[in-house]
């Protein structure tokens, strides 16, 4: 099989990491050999499957050793749950310095070290937020991921950035490989919830790939560094990673999404519920002016 | 102040005139704020001193005086070196002033070079329209025949793609589909020119051959296919097309810019001229194999030789001196089946004869170079087989494996054995090594000048003369047109260090009644 290279992308505190990892534990449980590639300066994507606090990150370890070619393959990738590779790009403390340009130069240092090696049948990019630079387009430029999945939910903020996202990637899709390849919809329990997301996949021009229910396990196995695949195989939410995962390993549909403005985005958040009809009469009127009003 | 029209003189010797002196004596009492001298010669003192050597190289945060310059200078070398080929840098407009100034002082020729000036809003918005605009005007105005792009530290910190900025140029019609636009990513916050010389090979490389090796066979044209690398002396390329034409082995010099940075003064500028065609490199995975002239900076082409190409490229080093060049022609005849010319052979015999005539002179004599790091290795191990003792090897950019190369190499010959080599370190730590280990010379570009000054400064009995072998050499003139390759390349060197090893000689003794004794006229 050859190499499937896909990026997670999403809005921040949406569920990227924890997804991420929960669905590479299912995959590797289906005998899938996965590396991770955590594109984040918070370097937090691979905790859960190496039972760390933060895995060292390139960044962190070339400006320690002094440049990035001082750096071995072997310093920056570790093992972790079921052989899954997990690597973490690093970057600076906010507010200072370059994350995107991290992200660069620790995916061109696993290109020139080798780490993408034959035997792989996925690599996942975890990257940070929305895509905000070149740097964090870094993985869905041509020759490295060609599937992006988008983690979001019913809530407003997170479909704008999954339509952000999306026009992020026509960018690149019209010059290289790079496809959207569906939506995972990490559940708030809003309402209607499901259909508003599949909705939106609809518009964007591709599918909800897997709903992913809220449960209290996921925090249990989070507490204790794990993945819920690994903390509890029973358990019914490592049973919706599995799906996710068989999803995603069958999944034929991959496309040029079809991003939409911001008007028509305010008409489905209206038509369900989550955003409020704007009544042009009160816009930029104080309290006061409107008591005597 | 005032100067006469029929006298006019330039700033030396004019500011040596008293009124100068006194003007400028003036302004450093008023304006500078100077130390007292004394403070400055303590300070000066301290800083030729073990002491201060041990805290310098104990120096972690800084670079000071680096010995090697940036990714797309290199690019834009190895560019220059195919035919009708416009070096194209994506990023600032500073960045290629610079590189065009750098190849003007030394080669004393204009250096055609365009940039896409991203400025405050590319840098915010991508550069995208800068290479729209860019590429189309670059190809109306200097009607190149290819286009070969780099990048400056601003398009990489922004992460621009120059593969999706380059298709999208041409998907939306600002030049055609065709027109060759090789790139290559050249980021200098990694490496140095010779990494970017490397990195735009693999991209011309890549781009001509990458798709079309279906029709490829190895061998098939008969040719030896030569990857020169970051090389500066012009005489570099030309003993290679002599000495291939005297083997009569058909060959290629892949980027070869002798005519473009050598152009006669009849008239008329050529912003082109000479250099290895399309049809070549399109043709060179063709060849029996590739030979890299330096192979030590040419990791990433290495590779994509050996696995797109499949050319094995044979296990050589830098062809200087006399062992490592017989090395090559060997290597040369066995892979071609024709023997080594006679006329080759009296070559060799005649550097022969010249070593040994000037040994005596060389013998013992102690040198500490600095410079890129196959040229630092080729240079070591000439020395040494000069009989010359060499104190300090430095290679500002080089991996570990080359410093246990060149150690192995020192290691070897008993004039090797009190020799350092250094790594990852600059210019301000090779002046410590000069005050502390003494040698006798300095070989390296123009920058050690200010090292012998400060050498001398100390008093005459300390200044270490600076042998110019190297890159950039901006204050003398000519030299890039000489040759360090090959048994020509091996005599250049070798009257280069014995004269110079002479002219110190007859300074030293050139005492009226007092040391000329020693003063003699035959040497």
């Amino acid at each position: 099989m050859a190499l499937r290279q896909c990026a997670i992308y999403g809005k921040g505190g949406i569920g990227k990491s924890t997804t991420t990892q929960n669905l590479v534990a299912g995959l590797a449980e289906l005998g899938k050999k996965v590396m991770i590639v955590g594109c984040d300066p918070k370097a937090d994507s691979t905790r859960l499957i190496l039972h760390a606090k933060a895995q060292n990150s390139i960044m962190q370890m070339a400006a320690d050793a002094g440049s990035v070619e001082d750096l071995e393959l072997e310093d920056v990738l570790k093992v972790g749950y079921r052989d899954i590779k997990c690597v973490e790009s690093g970057g600076p403390e906010p507010g200072v310095g370059c994350a995107g340009r991290g992200v660069i130069t620790a995916i061109n240092f696993l290109e020139e070290e080798g780490a993408y090696d034959e035997d792989l049948d996925f690599v996942f990019y975890d990257v940070l937020g929305d895509v905000v630079c070149g740097g964090f387009a870094m993985p869905i430029r041509e020759n490295k991921a060609q599937e992006i999945y988008i983690v979001c939910s019913g809530e407003m903020m997170a479909m704008y950035a999954a339509n952000n996202i999306a026009k992020g990637i026509v960018k690149y899709a019209n010059s290289g490989g790079v496809r959207l390849a569906g939506l995972i919809c990490n559940s708030r329990q809003t309402a209607r919830e499901d259909e508003l997301i599949m909705e939106l996949a609809n518009k964007l021009g591709t599918h909800m790939i897997h709903f992913v229910p809220r449960d209290n396990v996921v925090q249990r196995a989070e507490i204790r560094r794990m993945t819920v695949i690994e903390y509890e195989p029973q358990a019914k939410q490592a049973q919706e990673y599995r799906d996710l995962a068989n999803k995603i390993i069958h999944n034929k549909n991959l496309v040029i999404p079809t991003p939409i403005t911001m008007d028509e985005l305010e008409e489905l958040l209206m038509e369900f519920g989550v955003m409020e009809e704007v009544d042009e009469s009160i816009v930029g009127k104080t309290a006061a002016a409107e008591a005597t009003a | 102040m005032s100067q006469e029209v029929d006298n006019i003189q330039p700033s030396y010797p004019l500011f040596r005139t008293d009124e100068y002196k006194e003007n400028l004596a003036n302004k450093r009492e008023a304006y500078e704020e100077r130390h007292p001298q004394e403070t400055i010669d303590e300070v000066f003192q301290w800083t030729t001193s073990q002491e201060y050597k041990e805290l310098n190289f104990n120096r972690e945060a800084l670079t000071v005086n680096p010995a090697k310059a940036c990714q797309p200078l290199g690019a834009v070398l190895c560019a220059l070196g195919f035919e009708k080929t416009l070096p194209y840098v994506h990023g600032s407009q500073g960045c290629v002033a610079y590189f065009r100034t750098y190849f003007n002082r030394h080669f004393k020729e204009p250096i055609s070079c365009v940039s896409d000036s991203m400025t405050e809003d590319a840098a915010v918005f991508g550069g995208q329209k800068n290479m729209f605009a860019g590429l189309e005007n670059a190809k109306a105005l200097y009607k190149p025949d290819m286009i070969a792009v780099s990048t400056t530290c601003m398009a990489e910190v922004i992460g621009d793609d120059l593969n999706a900025f380059i298709n999208n140029a041409k998907k939306e019609g600002h030049i055609e589909q065709e027109f060759p636009t090789p790139f290559a990513h050249t980021p200098s916050f990694v490496g140095s020119h010779t990494t970017g010389w490397d990195n735009m090979f693999e991209g011309i490389a890549r781009y001509f051959t990458l798709n079309f090796m279906e029709d490829k066979e190895v061998g098939s044209n008969g040719k030896i296919n030569f990857v020169p690398g970051f090389e500066t002396y012009l005489g570099n390329f030309r003993v290679i097309h002599r000495m291939m034409k005297e083997m009569g082995v058909d060959y290629t010099l892949l980027s070869d810019p002798t005519e473009v940075l050598d152009t006669p003064a009849d008239g008329q500028f050529r912003m082109y001229a000479g250099g290895t065609t399309m049809d070549e490199i399109k043709d060179a995975p063709n060849a029996i194999n590739t030979i890299l002239l330096q192979p030590w900076q040419l990791e990433k082409t290495k590779k994509y030789l050996n696995t797109t190409w499949k050319h094995e490229t044979p296990k050589l080093e830098i062809p200087m001196g006399l062992e490592w060049t017989d090395k090559l022609l060997m290597t040369i005849s066995d892979l071609t089946g024709k023997p080594i010319p006679a006329s080759l052979e009296k070559e060799r015999g005649r550097f022969v004869d010249m070593m040994t005539d000037s040994h005596a002179w060389l013998h013992g004599k102690k040198f500490a170079l600095y410079g890129d790091a196959d040229f630092v290795l080729g240079m070591t191990k000439f020395l040494l087989e000069l009989g010359a003792e060499v104190t300090d090897v430095l290679a500002n950019h080089a991996n570990k494996r080359w410093k246990k190369a060149c150690e192995e190499i020192l290691n070897a010959s008993p004039y090797g054995q009190s020799a350092t080599v250094h790594i990852s370190k600059d210019l301000w730590h090779f002046r410590s090594l000069v005050f502390t280990n003494k040698p006798d010379f300095m070989i390296g570009n123009s920058y050690g000048k200010f090292i012998q000054r400060d050498t001398f400064y100390k008093g005459e009995e300390f200044e270490v003369p600076l042998i110019r072998i190297g890159f950039p050499i901006f204050d003398r003139h000519h030299l890039h047109r000489m040759t360090t390759l090959g048994y020509e390349g091996g005599m250049y060197i070798l009257t280069t260090l014995v004269n110079a090893v002479l002219e110190q000689l007859d300074k030293e003794t050139k005492g009226m009644g007092t040391t000329d004794y020693n003063y003699d006229l035959v040497r």
